[in-house]
Order: structure tokens, then C-alpha cells, then sequence
């Protein structure tokens, strides 16, 4: 299972890539695998505060639904349009053009609670 | 729930294994006075004969459309329903059965809430229909909460002319979701518009608008739906699905959630009910759409089959997230309007439309000519239902009506103080020009 090291993680599943006070954020591969093919993604609003643990959107696949978690405090500023069309995307390239949305960061000390990639990878050995 | 009667054996046997005597023993913890009081004084058992005799009598002192010519309305309308909707779903493969919940082991279930939708989605000229809800005022609270979850915002502006009894609904849901409720206001039988897009504030997640309205307006909508988007609203429009048959469709207009009170589609007044809630939108709403939704799709031999869709949404997946607590649809209602609408067509639902707007306006016409009549809002375009000011109170009339074998209308003074003196009349296809002049004849004695 693919777990990119210069990623930090959360034990909901999701990543973060962070660049300065921003924060690039969305699911793992492991988590795209446990839901099967995805049909569907509600994505937040632009410009929404966001807590560490609130739900931003949810995923919706064939047999269930999955809330998505922001994995960091901060404000909405950018969502990846392309999901609303193509959710699949999130399936075939979790990592890249599948990312979720972007959001700035108001509370940096935040990432330093996430998983590394090798913590990550061991969580779902 | 079966009620199994007891022998006295088993009685006994019941009582031996608990250990007391009689089964009054078990009741001793309840004071005596409750125990009193609690008593039901029954008479003494009937026969059949002499019970279902018993109950044709209490029957009989029910006054129905049957016997009595008409001119209710103010939701629900005595049209005329073809037989075959009655013999069709009279049939137990329909009749007994539940709404599917091993839904794709009854596809005959399935095509048939399938050709409900199309139909209801052709009838409202929107793109997406649910399978039904339990009638229209449930149907226009749905939509509000649907708005407010989509706009993500909590007010909803409503047409004070909505049916009262829809109202009631309403101010029942939507502030227990914390959804506040504000009037628009009206203006000679017709809602005001005028002042929308200032009402029409950061919070207002949709306006609610029934066209005819309850006191049978037509309302004029034009340019309403691009003034309620220009703010980020929803536009929820309430309709009477016969005055489809002519009037231009909420799709027309521009509505993004369009709802009805189905009874008008072959299906009996009943004294109230069961009655079914048509509930259509814009494709792009469909997984904030509550209810059930059937999908036609094919199998791995590539054979037609209809699946329940969009199941995700629903409490069964999201319990906890649901945004609707329907999980059922009026299965055995929406098969009668399917019914009706087939049989129907689109040149008898015009027809009917037309004979309705026929006739209510020659009623109408004679009224206004009767002395001391006069219809307040007459310079108002109607389809089928009208208000008219009377020269002694309506009960008056409405109690001399039934003598004569009339529902002469709707005391509209049992709804508002300032409608005091007024009834409502109703004028289906089914009314002919006799019936007409003989209520017209009757009118006139007062």
C-alpha cells in the first residue's frame, strides 16, 4: 500500500502535505481500497472555518457513506472541483489529482499530533 | 400484533407458572381508585349481524359525495376516478403489500413507484421525483428542510394563502429543526411579491409558494424564480397536479423543488386521508432529495431490472446524518396516481382542467349576478376555486345545504378573523350544468 513519506497522516485515514502555513489535504489509498468505488463527493465551502476533527465532506461509494475529517484547524481555500464531477479520481489517484481541498493553517503546533508515513504505515499494517 | 383470546385452561396455566391466584393479583400495586376508574364499561357482545347491522347504521350517518353533490374543496377534491384505478389496486399483489424493503424481489413494486416517478417527473416538468411521501403538507415541510440543508442556511419566506392546514404542518416541522418561519405578505387574494428581494435576507433558504393558492388564486410567478436565485435561495413551488392540465408546470416556472397534494389523482377524499405527497427537483439536488428513489437499470444478461438508487442518503446508511426521517413512500396512493395519470394522458388531464376551469367560472358568473353575493377577489385569475362573500353567515348557508343535498363550501371564517362571512367553493369536471343551476337556485333563497 502506497504511504508517501513526505506526507503526515491521520487515524481517520486522511493526509495532509503541508507547505507553509497551508495544508493540501485528502484520503489515503488505504482508505479509497476499504470504500470501494466512489460515486460521489460532497466538498466543503470555500472560505468555511474549519476545527481539527470537524467533518469537511463526505464520500459517498456504492454500499456506504464516509465522513472526511479536516486533519488540521484552519480555513477552506480551495476545493478540488474536478471531484464533482470525476469522485473516481479519488480511486485512481487518492494522492494527486485526487486531493480534496486546501486549507490554511491556524494552528501549525496541530501537525506535530499527526502520524508519519511510518506510523501510518503501521496502523493499518 | 396478534390478540389471541385465552382459554380458561391456558388462563390457569398462565397464572399457576407466575403463582398467583387471578389475574387481578397482578394489579395490586396500583391504588384502588385508578383500578376503578379504569374500568371499561362494555355492553354485552353482539353477533355478527347484529354488529356489522350496528355499524351500517353509524355508517349511514356519514354524508359523502356519493350522495351529495359537491362544491368542497381547499385541498382535497372530489375528481371523478375511473374504475380501473379502483379494480387495479384493489388487487392483493399490490393492495397487501408494504413498501419493499427486500426491494429488488419485487420489481413489479419497483416498475410500478418507476412509472410513478416518470409520470410525476413529466407532470411537474422536473427531472428527479422520489417515490412518494404521505401527502403534500409533509411533502412542502421536506422541501423547506432539503432548502435549508443545501443553502446551509435557516429561514424559509412561506405565502401567508398556503392551505391553513399545510401552515399547521409547517410551524410543526421546521422550528423543531430550529427553521424559522416569515410570512410574505398578500394583497387582494394573491401573495405580494413586491417586496421580495429586499425580504429575501442572507438567511432565507427558500420561499414557499402554492399556486393556485387556498383560496384558489392563480399566483402570478413571473420573474420570481431569478429574483429568489440571484440570493442563493430555493424556489419551492406547491401546485395542484390537475391544474397542470393547463397552467404552466413549476419546471416552467422555474421552481428547483416542486411538490403536490396528490388526492386529486384518482384518489378518494376518504374524510382525510390516506393521501399522497408528490415531491419532484432539479436533477442537481437529487442527493439532498429525502424519500426513496427507484432506478431502472439492466442485470449481468442484460435483462431490464429496477434497483432502489441513491441509497446512501438514506437512515438505513446515515442514520445519525439524515437529513429526512422518511424511509417509506404511500406505496398503494402513488400506484393510483400512476394509474390515473396513465389513463389520463395528457389530453384527459387537460380535459379535466379545462371542464374544472369551465365550470368553477360559470358558477362563478351566476353567483356574482345572485343580490347580496359578490366574490371579493373577482378580478383574480382562478382555476377551480373561489371565494365568495355571502349575505347571511355560511354556516347558515352550508347547514341549509345539506338538507337540500349540497356541500355548499368551506366556512372560510373558521380559519382567520378577516375572512369571517366568506365560503370557499370548490368546482370539479365532475359538476354538471344541472348541478350548477340547481345550487344557483338554492343560493339565490338567501
Amino acid at each position: 500500500m502506497n504511504v508517501p513519506s513526505d506526507l503526515l497522516f491521520t487515524k481517520d485515514h486522511e493526509w495532509a502535505l503541508i507547505s507553509g502555513d497551508e495544508a493540501k489535504v485528502g484520503i489515503t489509498e488505504y482508505a479509497q481500497h476499504e470504500l470501494g468505488d466512489i460515486v460521489y463527493i460532497e466538498l466543503p465551502v470555500v472560505g468555511d472555518p474549519v476545527s481539527k476533527g470537524d467533518s469537511i465532506g463526505t464520500i459517498e461509494a456504492v454500499k456506504t457513506v464516509a465522513d472526511i475529517y479536516s486533519p488540521l484547524s484552519g480555513e477552506i481555500i480551495e476545493i478540488n472541483e474536478a471531484l464533482k464531477d470525476a469522485a473516481e479520481l479519488v480511486n485512481k489517484d487518492p494522492y494527486g489529482e485526487g486531493w480534496i481541498a486546501r486549507i490554511k493553517i491556524s494552528d501549525p503546533s496541530e501537525t506535530k499530533s499527526m502520524l508519519t508515513s511510518e506510523e501510518y504505515s503501521k496502523l493499518i499494517g | 400484533m396478534h390478540t389471541i383470546p385465552n382459554t380458561p385452561e391456558v388462563e390457569k396455566e398462565l397464572l399457576d407458572a407466575i403463582g398467583v391466584q387471578r389475574f387481578e393479583d397482578l394489579l395490586v400495586d396500583i391504588p384502588k381508585t385508578f383500578l376503578e376508574k379504569c374500568r371499561i364499561h362494555l355492553p354485552e357482545p353482539l353477533s355478527e349481524l347484529e354488529a356489522s347491522r350496528h355499524l351500517q347504521n353509524l355508517a349511514n350517518q356519514n354524508r359523502n359525495t356519493e350522495g351529495t353533490v359537491s362544491f368542497l374543496g381547499g385541498g382535497a377534491y372530489d375528481h371523478f376516478i375511473p374504475a380501473v384505478v379502483d379494480f387495479l389496486i384493489g388487487r392483493s399483489e399490490f393492495y397487501t403489500a408494504y413498501t419493499p424493503y427486500q426491494a429488488e424481489v419485487s420489481q413489479g413494486t419497483l416498475q410500478s413507484i418507476y412509472e410513478y416517478q416518470s409520470l410525476t417527473c413529466h407532470l411537474m416538468d422536473m427531472e428527479v421525483a422520489n417515490a412518494s411521501m404521505y401527502d403534500g403538507a409533509t411533502a412542502l415541510a421536506e422541501a423547506a428542510i432539503m432548502s435549508c440543508g443545501i443553502t446551509k442556511k435557516d429561514k424559509v419566506l412561506v405565502s401567508p394563502l398556503i392551505n391553513p392546514g399545510t401552515m399547521k404542518v409547517l410551524k410543526t416541522y421546521l422550528p423543531n429543526r430550529n427553521i424559522e418561519v416569515i410570512l410574505l405578505p398578500e394583497k387582494n387574494g394573491q401573495t405580494d411579491f413586491s417586496t421580495l428581494p429586499e425580504l429575501i435576507d442572507e438567511q432565507i433558504a427558500a420561499v414557499l409558494v402554492q399556486s393556485p393558492n387556498f383560496l384558489g388564486s392563480i399566483e402570478d410567478l413571473t420573474g420570481i424564480s431569478g429574483k429568489i436565485h440571484e440570493k442563493n435561495a430555493m424556489f419551492v413551488l406547491f401546485v395542484d397536479p390537475i391544474s397542470l392540465g393547463i397552467l404552466k408546470s413549476p419546471g416552467g416556472w422555474g421552481a428547483d423543488i416542486a411538490v403536490s397534494e396528490g388526492q386529486p389523482l384518482g384518489i378518494h377524499q376518504s374524510f382525510g386521508g390516506p393521501y399522497l405527497g408528490v415531491f419532484s427537483a432539479k436533477k442537481a439536488l437529487v442527493r439532498n432529495m429525502p424519500g426513496r428513489i427507484v432506478g431502472q437499470t439492466v442485470d449481468v444478461d442484460g435483462k431490464r431490472g429496477y434497483v432502489l438508487v441513491l441509497q446512501t442518503r438514506e437512515q438505513h446508511i446515515r442514520r445519525e446524518k439524515a437529513t429526512s426521517n422518511i424511509c417509506s413512500n404511500q406505496g398503494l396512493m402513488a400506484l393510483a396516481a400512476a394509474i390515473y395519470l396513465s389513463l389520463m394522458g395528457k389530453t384527459g388531464l387537460k380535459q379535466a382542467a379545462t371542464l374544472c376551469l369551465n365550470n368553477s367560472h360559470y358558477l362563478a358568473e351566476k353567483i356574482s349576478s345572485l343580490k347580496g353575493f359578490s366574490l371579493p377577489y373577482g378580478n383574480v385569475p382562478f382555476f377551480k376555486e373561489f371565494v365568495v362573500e355571502t349575505p347571511v353567515s355560511p354556516k347558515e348557508i352550508i347547514t341549509a345545504g345539506l338538507a337540500e343535498n349540497f356541500f355548499a363550501g368551506i366556512d372560510l371564517g373558521n380559519y382567520r378573523e378577516d375572512w369571517k362571512g366568506h365560503l370557499l367553493m370548490a368546482v370539479t369536471e365532475k359538476r354538471t350544468r344541472k348541478e350548477i343551476e340547481f345550487f344557483v337556485k338554492f343560493l339565490s333563497k338567501f
